[in-house]
């Protein structure tokens, strides 16, 4: 294996032999077919769609949960593949993302046993993918106020509406959308090429290019009886997708900053000037050390929140500490990397561009920056300064 | 035809290794430990074999300390049956101890065929599988490259490689293989593989008694390499680089 992650704290001790296990496969994996290829697939604007099957195939998708073809393991394990993917780009962790967090595990937790046969066992072998469809155009952060709705009709409901920033979009086989009913915000389950549902990639983005990003148009379209999540009863259920998936991204982002960090080490260690190493000077040492530090930092956080979470005591507001922190920890040791690397890094032959790029949209996606302080104040004032009484 | 493959915990390929403070053995401290590489192919083509139904059953052996246990693991997730873990408490065997502790695990064991890779990463004496075979009396092909199949009672066509080609030979079973690389490419475990390996059978036990042939005295780090010279940039460094070619090191 040619990378070995900082780990100034020991942090490796503190997880079982499975757990290594999985991560150091997940990370030769990484390695050997995302690293090479994904600075070309970003700049092509493409995702590499022959890695979800390989992903399945390791069982990578879904992999928290029980039965259906999933690997059921534990919350950690789903945490370090966040993270080992991220290393190699954000677009192949968010594919993992959406399609774990946000379609399996509501599939999984609010769908029929006919709606998990058909659906889980494909998707977690890669051979579906999914897309989640909670976003609006006008309603991101306040996603209460969606105007998508689903009427019931005497054979099943008829959809009206579009989901915007949806990733995996036009790829997939399923998309999970939710709307407004007479009963509130429900999940529905819409097949590729239903009539009345149209897809669109958004172009042009600087960000996330190895990730397909898309619109979802819903125009009369007609679905079965049978395509609403049974279980879904309103909009804590997509909530609860989030947290699920913002709960990846606080270990993915983790991943992001160590390749960063590695980057920039070498770099400074080799980069000479007046004669010397450029890690010789004050200045870059003291950048140096406040990367390792910050990584170490989130490092302990996102363990501690694994172990939460697998022990059933987990709050949601934690989940928003450690996202906040962890992607502004990465976006931040991505633009200081970009800094000691001087030139060579507004380069793409070096990682720090692209990852700087990408984590604009992860610090923006699954609840901002400034959604997730709002939430984390109310928790600890008990005063709501999110406008949504 | 049961195969036992004989694993060897190491350091990574990539590790930086430091003597400890007793100036003999490896400093572990931030040292990640792996499946040495060419034992790692071994596995791979004995998993491979017992998927294709020439195997029925994968045993994987290995000397080491009680931590070896991860990659006794990692092997079970990529396909063994069964392992076996001989606890270690020493700081060094030598090739001769460490191949009479196996050979007699192996005789309990009772393969058709021994699989090791042709050398470790770390010690690189590769001796260890040579003297397996003398000690057992097994058949021995060394540098395997391809194993073409079965022929009548239980023999193995393999591909060798030698100097410049390869050769076949056909191999009586019970014998020892040792792993070249271009064998088999070894595969990632995946998490059903992990899931499951934790349900398949693990046994440590103490290895046999044997004494070291030989001992390990230090371990001492290559001495730094002298700092290169710069001869000119550009066209104009080349006439002094002629004459360093000519005149200093007699090459031209």
């Amino acid at each position: 294996m040619a990378y070995e992650s900082p780990d100034f704290y020991g942090v490796d001790e503190l997880l079982t032999e499975d757990e290594l296990l999985v991560r150091d496969s997940v990370r030769g994996w990484v390695e050997e077919r995302i690293v090479p290829d994904v600075a070309e697939h970003f700049k092509a604007g493409v995702f590499p769609l022959e890695l979800a099957r390989e992903a399945g195939e390791l069982g990578l998708l879904g992999a928290s949960l029980e039965g259906y073809g999933c690997a059921g393991m534990g919350d950690v394990v789903y945490g370090l593949i966040c993270q080992e993917l991220e290393r190699g780009d954000s677009g192949i962790r968010s594919f993992c993302s959406v399609q774990g967090s946000l379609v399996m595990y509501p599939i999984h937790a609010f769908g029929s046993e006919e709606q998990k046969q058909k659906w889980l066992p494909q998707l977690a072998a890669g051979t579906a993918i999914g897309c989640f469809g909670l976003t609006e155009p006008d309603f991101g952060s306040d996603p209460g106020g969606m105007i998508t709705t689903a009427k019931p009709t005497d054979d099943g409901w008829v959809m009206n509406g579009a989901k915007m920033w949806i990733t995996n979009g036009t790829l997939a086989d399923v998309a999970v959308v939710w709307a407004k009913t007479p009963d509130g915000i429900r999940g529905f389950l819409v097949e590729k090429g239903t009539p009345g549902y149209t897809t669109n990639d958004i172009d042009g983005k600087w960000s996330l290019r190895a990730s397909v990003t898309s619109e979802l148009v819903f125009d009369d379209c007609h679905l079965p009886k049978d395509a609403i999540l049974p279980k879904s009863v309103g909009l804590k259920n997509a909530l609860m997708c989030l947290n699920s998936a913002r709960f990846g991204i606080a270990w993915g982002a983790i991943g992001a900053a160590q390749a960063c960090y590695d980057e920039a080490l070498t770099h400074a260690k080799t980069r000479i000037i007046y004669g010397k190493p450029i890690g010789r000077f004050q200045m870059i040492q003291h950048k140096l050390v406040e990367m390792l530090t910050e990584i170490t930092k989130a490092q302990l956080l996102a363990l501690r929140l694994g172990r939460l979470k697998e022990s059933g005591k987990l709050h949601h507001t934690q989940v928003s500490m450690a996202k906040r922190n962890n992607v502004a920890m990465a976006l931040e040791c991505a633009r200081t990397t970009r800094d000691i690397l001087g030139a060579s890094g507004i380069t793409d032959e070096y990682v720090c561009g692209r990852h700087m790029a990408n984590l604009e949209s992860v610090i923006t996606y699954e609840g901002t920056h400034d959604i997730h302080m709002l939430i984390v104040g109310m928790e600890i004032t008990g005063l709501n300064a999110l406008g949504n009484e | 035809m049961k195969i036992v493959v004989c694993l060897k915990r190491v350091p990574d390929t990539t590790a930086k290794i430091k003597p400890a403070a007793d100036g003999r053995t490896v400093d572990p401290q931030g040292v990640e430990f792996i499946i040495s590489p060419y034992d790692e192919i071994a596995l791979e083509k004995a998993v491979q074999l017992k998927e294709a139904g020439t195997a029925t059953q994968v045993t994987v052996l290995c000397l080491g300390p009680a931590n070896a246990t991860k990659e006794l693991r990692k092997a079970m997730a990529i396909g063994a049956d069964d392992a076996v873990l001989l606890t270690e408490d020493r700081d060094f065997r030598d090739p001769a101890a460490t191949a009479e502790v196996l050979a007699a695990a192996l005789t309990e064991l009772a393969p058709d065929v021994v699989f090791c890779g042709w050398k470790a990463i770390d010690n690189d004496s590769a001796t260890v599988a040579g003297m397996i075979a003398a000690r057992l009396d097994f058949a021995y092909a060394s540098f395997v490259v391809g194993i073409e199949g079965v022929e009548g009672q239980n023999a193995l066509r393999v591909r060798r490689e030698v100097e410049g080609t390869e050769e076949q030979v056909l191999v009586p079973a019970p014998c020892v293989l040792t792993a070249q690389r271009g064998l088999a490419e070894p595969r990632f475990a995946s998490l059903k593989g992990i899931m499951k390996a934790k349900r398949k059978p693990l046994e440590t036990k103490a290895p046999a008694d044997a004494e070291n042939a030989s001992d390990l005295v230090a371990l001492q780090p290559p001495p730094p390499r002298a700092a290169g010279r710069i001869l000119g940039e550009g066209a104009a460094g080349v006439p002094e680089l002629v004459r360093v070619l000519r005149d200093d090191l007699g090459v031209l």
